[in-house]
């Protein structure tokens, strides 16, 4: 059991103390592996995500980052180890048992995986409609998670008619609208332009400091990490404002990947100072 | 090399008839306790029941056809050429009706089936619907397996229906023999385990078809290509099974008829 300690405090980047949270992980690795039909995918991954933390998961494609994250709400079931999630472990759970779990959680798909044939209304409310929850409650509760992307004009429209990035905000909005205890984010600016790509990330900043929401973020475009550690959303302009300089958010720490195995883990400061080769290389 | 290739496709083989087997199974018992998802039942009713009634009866009809055309000529060689009627209506209520319906609606619905569901899967739809605690087995395999052997029962009923109507039409005005004849030796000729023979087929063929479906829609890999793998194995699978199965369910019903 050599699981780092977790995150028990936190001090806000606006110079405030932040209350005391809960010390119970959201999510636990230990020694998690994992592999199919050749060479493992993930060796022997261990780390924590604790209450209102963020983690920015980076690794070069293909190293297993999407793994890890299916591995998380228990899509994947590991080869050997433990995960455990809101204290549960869900490594050997049948799949009936992990379903209300699953509703704890929210995760944004690589593409966004919305369901084609289902307009944005019923993508967004598709768990709530399949709880039976009255129609009049569903469309409020959609235009609220769509009014939070900015999108409320999507309202009715079908998946193919909007862009990657629309279609990116709208998963979103559907892994959000039930204020879910953990988001997971795939590759939530992969493939999209630059000004799409800081549009997606100011919502991400926008859902960990309004909700304070713990998260894993899969990515590899650095930019995108440096900027959710160095801004914080203010809601008074509803945008995000830079940090004071040499100020990160402390809650917003970095994993990497290599070759299945997680080579790092820290924060913004140590993964600029870290002597390891493959992190350098990574970072240049 | 050779003797390795032949065990590995036998694993695989072994493999996949356990797979298929566990997966019909699961599919089968999640009726039997909830959540049923009955709108997804009733929408697909309509997309395998009403969607194919017009390939069936089309089909039905020229079969029948068909078979009086080619029956009339042989019989009329015995002197015979009354019991078209006997001959037409026995062949699609016993054989060519379920068979053929189940081939039709093979070629209609276990494609669409794969193709739709392995679409869900390589585009990751499959994978958000079990994160957002929706079973894809309950709500999107259960459902198509229920409805396609609920509507092929009546889809081959229509099917026999329409059969003996392109018979007559067939005997009637290209014949010029006696339509009452003809409906009086087909209605004459039948017993009851023609008609439960005919019955029980579609049972099974309507499992086949969307169990094979739904089955290689699920478990599709490699993209688009593999997609459109995955629907022709889906056809052809369950279109060689239908027929395979005929042949066993008609020996054992024939047997069964036979001691009773």
């Amino acid at each position: 059991m050599n699981a780092p300690e977790p995150v028990t405090t936190a001090t806000s980047p606006r110079g405030q103390a932040a209350a005391p949270v809960d010390a119970t992980p959201v999510v636990a690795f230990q020694n998690v592996s994992i592999a199919f039909d050749g060479p493992p995918v993930l060796q022997d991954v261990s780390f924590t995500v604790g209450p209102a933390e963020t983690r920015i998961l980076l690794g070069p494609a293909g190293v297993g980052k999407s793994v890890l994250l299916k591995l998380t709400n228990g899509l994947l079931c590991p080869d050997q180890g433990s995960i455990r999630l809101f204290g549960q472990e869900i490594s050997r759970m049948s799949e009936q048992a992990l379903f209300p779990l699953r509703t704890r959680t929210g995760i944004v798909f690589q593409e966004g995986a919305l369901f084609d044939s289902l307009t944005v209304r019923d993508n967004i409310g598709y768990q709530l409609i399949q709880e039976g929850v009255p129609d009049d409650v569903i469309d409020e509760r959609v235009r609220e998670a769509l009014r939070f992307v900015e999108l409320e004009q999507t309202f009715s429209l079908f998946p193919g008619s909007l862009s990657g990035g629309m279609r990116r905000r709208v998963a979103i909005a559907r892994a959000l609208i039930r204020q879910p205890e953990l988001v997971l984010y795939d590759s939530p600016t992969g493939g999209l332009d630059p000004i799409t790509s800081t549009t997606i990330i100011e919502l991400v900043m926008k859902e960990r400091d309004f909700y304070r929401t713990p998260s894993i973020l899969v990515t590899h475009r650095l930019q995108d990490a440096f900027t959710l550690c160095t801004h914080r959303f203010d809601s008074e302009l509803g945008h995000m404002v830079p940090l004071p300089k040499g100020q990160a958010d402390p809650n917003t720490t970095f994993l990497m990947l290599e070759e299945g195995r997680l080579i790092f883990d820290g924060t913004l400061h140590e993964i600029v100072h870290t002597d390891n080769k493959f992190v350098r290389e990574f970072l240049l | 090399m050779a003797i390795d290739q032949i065990d590995k496709t036998a694993k695989q083989f072994v493999l996949t008839v356990q797979d298929y087997s566990l997966f019909a199974y699961r599919a089968g018992m999640n009726l039997f306790n909830p959540p049923r998802y009955w709108v997804d039942f009733l929408l697909q009713c309509d997309i395998i029941g009403v969607g194919s009634t017009a390939i069936v009866l089309l089909s039905g009809f020229f079969t029948g056809g068909v078979l009086s055309l080619q029956s009339a000529s042989t019989l009329s060689a015995f002197g015979a050429s009354n019991l078209t009627g006997r001959f037409v209506g026995l062949t699609m209520i016993r054989e060519l009706g379920p068979v053929l319906t189940g081939v039709m609606v093979s070629g209609r619905n276990a494609s669409s089936m794969a193709s739709e569901l392995g679409s869900m899967v390589v585009t990751e739809q499959i994978d958000a619907m079990r994160a957002l605690g929706v079973d894809p087995m309950r709500k999107l395999v259960t459902p198509r397996l229920y409805a396609c052997v609920f509507m092929l029962l009546f889809l081959t009923i229509l099917a026999d229906f329409f059969g003996i109507l392109g018979g007559a039409f067939v005997t009637i005005f290209m014949n010029h023999q006696d339509g009452l004849q003809y409906f009086s030796t087909a209605w004459e000729s039948l017993r009851y385990p023609d008609i439960v023979q005919g019955l029980v087929k579609p049972l099974f063929s309507g499992f086949i078809i969307a169990s094979i479906g739904c089955f290689y829609g699920m478990r599709t890999t490699g993209g688009t290509q593999g997609v459109g793998r995955s629907t022709i194995q889906a056809v052809v699978f369950s279109s060689v099974l239908i027929i395979v199965a005929d042949f066993l369910l008609t020996q054992i019903l024939l047997t069964l008829f036979a001691s009773l």
